[in-house]
Parts: C-alpha cells; structure tokens; sequence
C-alpha cells in the first residue's frame, strides 16, 4: 500500500464509508497532501465503493479542494468588495512580484502557491488574506513583504 | 470571573488577534506572574467586543475601563500604572472624536450608547473557551429550565409568541419552522447550525462562535428538545480557523458537564453536535445546497418544496437555523417572550446584529434593536465616513441586497422597509460607500462575486449573470450605449424570476438599485464616456498641468510604458495611446501636476 492508499484507508476507518463520509475523507486527504491528484480520488473511489466520476464531480465543485498541486504554503487573498475598495490590488502585486508568480500558480521550488478567495469574513480588517490556516489583516505591500520573508526563512 | 479582584479582558476575536491581540495577552499573563498578582488578577481572552476598528482592545473590571489600540509594548504600563497604581493610562483611552475628550468608561462611549446586546450579550465578556464562565452568566439556564419545566410544544409557543425571526437572510419565524419540524413524522431528524457565512461584508456569525459558542450549543439543544430530534450539525466555513477551534473545544466541555451526549441532566434527552466544514463554495449557505453537501454531494440547490423540515439531511425532517438566530433563544427562554417581543418594531422583534466595514470610521460588530434608522447605525454608532468624505451609499444584504442612497438614511432598520427601500435585511453585513466609489463598478463586482459562486446548475443564473457581467463591464470600459442600459434591466429581471435559488433570484438586486438610485451615473457611463467618481480607468486620462510641472522628468523615468515626454526643465506630457493608467506618475510627481481627469 503506497501512503496515499493507508492515509484514504485511515480516514475511513476515521469517517465511515458512506456517501457524507466522502467530504471529510476528500477534506482529510487534502489537508495532508495539499490536493487532491488523479490518484488519491480513484484511491477514494475505490474504498468508498462510489463511482470515481462521482468522487471527482463533487471534488470540483469546492474551491477548497485543490485538484491541482500545490505549494506548502497557500496563500488565498481576498478579492471581493471590502478589500478591494480597501488596496487589495497592490498588496496582490507586491505578492506577485515577490514570489515571481501570478495568481493561481505555484513557485518552482514548490514552496507557494498564490490564489485569489472571495470574502473571508475579516472586511473590518481588510485587506485580508489567509496563509494556510494563519489570518493576515489591514495588509499594505510592506507588511505583506515582511510576511512573506518570514515564511521563506521557514 | 467573581473570584479575583480584578479582570482584565483582552479582545481574543480573530481582528484583534491578527493585530497583535495573541501576543499582548501572553505578555500581560507573564508580567502579572513576575508580580505575583496571578491569583488576584486574571487576564479572560474574551470574544470579539465589536469596536475592531481600534483593536487589540483592552477591558479592565470592575471599574469598566476601556483601552484601545493596545500593543504588547503597552503591557508593562498597564500593570504597573493601572493595576498596581490605580491610574489609568490615559494615552490608551479612546478619544471621541467630537469633543476631543478621553472617554474611559466604555459606556459613555457613541459607539455602544444605542446598542442592545442579545446575540452578542457574552462577546467581550466572558473566556469562549471556559464554560463556568458562560454557566455563570445564565449559561445552559435556559435549556435546564425547557428540559425539567416546559413541554417542547411550551417552549415552541413561547418562541412564537417572542416573534424571533430568522436571521440568516429570509426572515421566516423561527418558531414556526420547530413547529413544522416537530409535526413532520420519522424516526430520525436532525438540528442544523447554518454557519456558512459567505456575503460579503459579513461576520457577525463568525464573530458569535468565536465569542460565545455554548450560546449555539444551548440553543440547538433546545431546537433538539423540541422537534425531537437527537443529532445537530453545525455547518461551519472552514475559513474560519478560529471559530471551529472554540466550538470544538466548547462541544468537549458541554460533553464532560453532562450538558451534551446521552441523559442529559438526568432527564432522559439524548443529543449531541457535529461538525462539518465547508470547502470554499458560497452557494452552500443555501439550506438545500448545505445539505447536500452535507450528505457528501456537490453543493447545489434543489426546488422547494419539500423543504428541509420536511425532508432534509438524509431525507429526514431538518431544521435549519443560522447562528445569530440560535444566538438569541437562550435570553428568550431565560427572560420570556414578552420581554423580547417588547423590542423592536411590529413586525422585527428584537435585536439585529452588523457587521460595519468599508468606508465607516467605526468599522465592527454591532447589535441594535430593530426600528434604528441607518442613520443611527451610520453616523451615530458608525461615527460617519472616513477622511470626513460625503456618504454615497450603503450596501445591506450582500450579493442579494441593494444600494441605499442618503434619501433612505432615515428608513429603520426592519425586514419589511428595508425590502421596501429596495435592499435587504440579509444576514448583516453593511458596506458603507464613499464618493469615490463608482457605482458601476460596485454592480459590477457583486456580479464578479456571483459568477465565481453560482452553482452552475440553472441556465438563467449560470448564463444569465455572465452576459449581465458582460454588458457592466462594456459600461465600465466606455463603450456602453443606452440601449445596453435597457437590456440590463430586462435581462435582469429574467434572472430574477426564472433562477432556480435564490443566489439567482437575487443576484440582480445590485444592479438593480444602483439603477434606480444612480441612473445618472449609468447615463454618464453611457452618454458622455465618464465615470463621475472617477474610477473606471478605461474612461479615465492622466493629464500634466503645464503650469505646475516643474520638468523634473522623475515621471517619465518612472512610466513603465514611457507614455511621457518632455525636456528637462519644460512641461511634460503624456501621450493618452500609450498611457496604461497605472497612476505610478501621479503617485511620483512631488507638485502635483498630475491629474485624472
Ligand atoms: C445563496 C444563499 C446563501 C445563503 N447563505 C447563508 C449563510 O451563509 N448563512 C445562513 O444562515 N443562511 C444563509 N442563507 C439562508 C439559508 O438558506 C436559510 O434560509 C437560513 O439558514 C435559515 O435560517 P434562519 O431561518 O435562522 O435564518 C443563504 C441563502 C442563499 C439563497
Ligand atoms: S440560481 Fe444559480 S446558484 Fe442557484 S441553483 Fe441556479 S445556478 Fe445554482
Ligand atoms: S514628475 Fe511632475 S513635475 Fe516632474 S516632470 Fe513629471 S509632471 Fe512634471
Ligand atoms: S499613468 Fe502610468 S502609464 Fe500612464 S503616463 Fe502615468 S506612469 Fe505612464
Ligand atoms: S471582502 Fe475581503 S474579507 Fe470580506
Ligand atoms: S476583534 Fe477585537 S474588537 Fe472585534
């Protein structure tokens, strides 16, 4: 069994093998592996016992559930109204410009990946931005460089 | 809480945390421990008290004293001059604006005069993560007393009689819906917590788990109790780190206390609370599309009838409830329904929760009773608009409300006049909008967020929205003619009526309004090529005043496209073909030669 195949069988074991156990096991393989590849949904399928069209129709539908690889740091900025009236956009080109990527991409050495949300729920402190599970508000290119420069050293 | 001398509550919601809140709490902790004053003075991580604007904020009792914009640095002042010294620190104290005076007792503060806090009555006060802390202020009072004293049909009456509305956006009576639940016939039904927030603008629900998660626990346990059902699932975003930790750790402590599981307080009444999370799709706030993803489906709506009390999680009879609402039966069941139907309006009982963002100086969490005009809500409690600019709009109900211009400033705050004024209740979020923002483009962006969110399932929605995205974009761009303006308004109205959802059925709205609110903006987009808050670039034309340049030259160095020419020491200029409105020059020029125009 390659890990992938012991990481589905465990969340199984974890969710059940029903069809509202399929979020949390797709939930539960993207935290650890950062996405969802080809292989992990046909592995899901399998234990499951669903349909892998089925396993990658819903996987799709969430925008949480990457279906691409992605870095070990994932930073969603937030693009809607609050934070855009707010300077989101230079904060989005200081980023850019940084790490060398444009939105939706993943830097070469696999450390970021750079991906626009839409609101998280911090306008009061917008701009915001989340870097995996860790929130970033009142963001300016400054801050957002000094951020950043932490989570290389890392 | 009553055991030390002194607390010191130190904001511990996520927009304080995120500026420094996490560390200051740590400091003062260790300071007070050097002192030796760990045992008269507790520092209580509270939730979110709403005046984020100004955070981290700091609260001392007994003698209510409220610190803004404190910085870990500010630690050692505090326990040295306040708590050991008994003096305040004044430069910590909030200003108001008004009269330039230290305010140090947060109830004299403008912000929280016209406040009434139900949902939010624990949030600032009470440590989220203890729940003695919770018991002692009435905590789980209320589901003892539904359990030992009342039939659920009682409790289900008095919920009625109370006039709760739901305050996830549709405003259906909440008694009402228990009361369909709890007559729907099956062997198994299930509570849901709808703790998907997604508008934008919005975390009032966000705010509540994070401030006062054994509020919802309680509540769903009485939801459980009366429709007869013994298994609740809070559906929560899992943008919301924060918030399912202190759920998380709220259900573990309900569980040791024998306030959730099986038998609870010996009386025979099993139930107990899951968690799911949501995976970034907004849509699943819809309760049918939240229950299908739920039962592990992509998450698009279905037609209702049947709707979930009837048969809902797994086909079974569900109720439905969003957070603020579950929020607000504890205080019903504890103080009665005719204290809580005794405020608000006619029709609006209670209470309404806001969520303050754009350009409003106090942006935050508020509560007020129904029936406060948005004036109040604006000017008095939200302190104006920022930089003293003019108030053009607000923005209520998110993707599915409207624009409200200064002729609505005096319209209170109620399901039936917002509706009327030509916007929403909605779940909460209010975004308050400048002269510098284009109205256009605010239509515009609503659509933005619609089209990334639509579940893709109905053609009016799906293809609708896109071809109106496209014709705002062709206004924005210039090229808009008036026809456009017309088949905007019809097409519109198609979207509306024939959507599946009512992420469709509402998605218009935006449009919609600032139609009838700023038709002259869209004719000036239209007719004339302009945008009047001067923020559609396509329109826009960076021009240098030949009798302010100075020909420094620093902008045509600067101009990543070298739009600009001009000899040293004579006027620059910028050529319009070129020009990509990058603003860089604007922003470099030291005489401010450069303009839009
Ligand atoms: C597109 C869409 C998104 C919604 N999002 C939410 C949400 O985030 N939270 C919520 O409580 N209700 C949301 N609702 C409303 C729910 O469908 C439902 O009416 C509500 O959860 C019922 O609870 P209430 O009666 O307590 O308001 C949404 C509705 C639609 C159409
Ligand atoms: S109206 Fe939009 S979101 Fe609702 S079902 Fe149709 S496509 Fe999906
Ligand atoms: S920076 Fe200003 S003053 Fe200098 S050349 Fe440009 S417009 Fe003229
Ligand atoms: S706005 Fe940008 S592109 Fe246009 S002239 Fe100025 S610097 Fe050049
Ligand atoms: S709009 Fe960016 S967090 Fe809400
Ligand atoms: S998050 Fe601290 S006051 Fe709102």
């Amino acid at each position: 069994m390659d890990p992938i195949q012991s990481l589905i069988k465990e969340l199984a074991v974890k969710h059940g093998r029903k069809r509202e156990s399929l979020l949390p096991v797709l939930q539960g393989v993207v935290e650890q592996e950062r996405y969802l590849s080809e292989h992990s949904m046909i592995e899901i399928a399998r234990e499951l016992d669903l349909p892998a069209a089925e396993v990658y129709g819903t996987a799709t539908f969430y925008s949480f559930l990457e279906h691409r690889k992605m870095g070990r740091f994932i930073i969603r900025i937030c693009k809607t109204i609050s934070c855009s009236m707010k300077g989101k956009n230079q904060v989005l080109l200081a980023i850019q410009d940084m790490l060398k990527i444009s939105t939706g991409e993943t830097t070469p050495d696999g450390r970021f990946s750079l991906v626009e949300t839409n609101c998280l729920g911090l306008c009061h402190k917008a701009p915001a931005m989340l870097i995996n599970e860790e929130v970033y508000t009142d963001l300016t290119p400054e801050k957002v460089r000094e951020i950043l420069s932490d989570y290389m050293k890392k | 809480m009553t055991d030390y001398r002194m607390n010191i509550l130190v904001c511990g919601g996520t927009g304080c945390r995120s500026s420094e809140g996490a560390t200051l709490y740590d400091e003062l902790v260790s300071l007070l421990a050097d002192k030796g004053l760990e045992k008269e003075i507790q520092v209580v991580s509270t939730g979110c008290f709403g005046f984020c604007e100004k955070g981290p904020v700091v609260k001392i009792l007994p003698d209510n004293t409220f610190y803004v914009q404190v910085q870990a640095a500010d630690a050692r002042e505090i326990i040295e001059e306040h708590i050991i010294k008994g003096r305040k620190v004044e430069h910590l104290l909030y200003t108001a604006p008004e009269t330039g005076k230290k305010v140090s007792d947060s109830k004299h503060m403008d912000f929280y005069k016209k406040q009434v806090r139900i949902a939010l009555r624990n949030c600032g006060f009470i440590n989220p993560e203890n729940i003695d802390e919770y018991v002692a202020r009435e905590g789980y009072a209320a589901m003892a007393k539904c359990l030992g004293e009342m039939t659920p049909e009682q409790v289900i009456k008095e919920i009625k009689k109370a006039g709760l509305r739901g305050r996830g956006g549709a405003g259906f009576p909440t008694g009402t819906k228990w009361e369909l639940t709890r007559k729907s016939e099956a062997d198994q039904k299930y509570v849901v917590c709808n703790a998907d927030e997604g508008d934008p603008g919005a975390f009032m629900d966000r705010s509540i788990l994070e401030g006062d998660p054994h509020s919802v626990i309680e509540a769903m346990s009485i939801c459980g109790y009366c429709i007869g059902a013994d298994k609740g699932l809070v559906y929560i975003r899992a943008e919301y780190p924060l918030a399912i930790k202190r759920l998380k750790i709220a259900l573990e402590q309900a569980r040791n206390y024998g306030l959730l599981g099986e038998n609870v307080l010996d009386t025979g009444f099993n139930f107990d609370i899951e968690l799911r999370y949501g995976a970034g799709a907004f849509v699943c706030g819809e309760e049918t599309a939240l229950i299908h993803s739920m039962e592990g489906k992509r998450g698009e709506p279905t037609f209702k009838p049947p709707f979930p009390a009837e048969k809902g999680y797994l086909g079974k009879p569900t109720n439905v409830n969003n957070v603020e609402t579950y929020a607000n039966i504890p205080p019903i069941i504890n103080k009665g329904s005719k204290w809580f139907s005794g405020i608000g309006t006619e029709k609006s009982k209670g209470t309404k929760v806001f969520a303050l963002a754009g350009k409003i100086n106090n942006v935050g969490l508020i509560e007020v009773p129904m029936g406060t005009t948005l004036r109040e809500v604006i000017y008095d409690i939200g302190g104006g608009i920022k930089g003293g600019k003019e108030f053009k709009a607000v923005q209520t109900g998110g993707p599915s409300g409207g624009c409200l211009t200064k002729n609505f400033l005096d319209t209170p705050i109620d399901y039936e006049s917002l509706t009327e004024a030509g916007s929403m209740m909605g779940s909460g979020g209010m975004i308050v909008m400048d002269e510098d923002d284009c109205m256009v483009s605010i239509a515009k962006f609503y659509l933005e967020f619609t089209l990334d969110e639509s579940c893709g399932k109905c053609n009016p929605c799906r293809i609708g929205n896109k071809r109106l995205w496209e014709i705002l974009d062709k206004i924005s761009k210039g090229n808009g003619t008036k026809e456009d303006l017309n088949r905007l308004k019809l097409l519109s109205n198609v979207v509306k009526d024939a959507s599946l959802c009512g992420l469709g059925q509402t998605s218009p709205n935006p449009i919609l309004s600032t139609m009838d609110n700023f038709w002259d903006e869209y004719l000036a987009h239209v007719e004339d090529k302009r945008c009047p808050a001067g923020q559609c670039k396509a329109m826009m034309q960076y021009v240098i005043d030949p009798n302010k340049c100075t020909g420094c030259t620093l902008c045509s160095r600067i101009c990543p496209v070298a739009a600009i020419e001009g000899e040293r020491k004579k006027p620059h200029e910028i050529d319009p073909e070129k020009c990509i409105k990058c603003g860089a020059c604007m922003e470099k020029c030291k005489f401010e030669a450069i303009s839009v125009a």
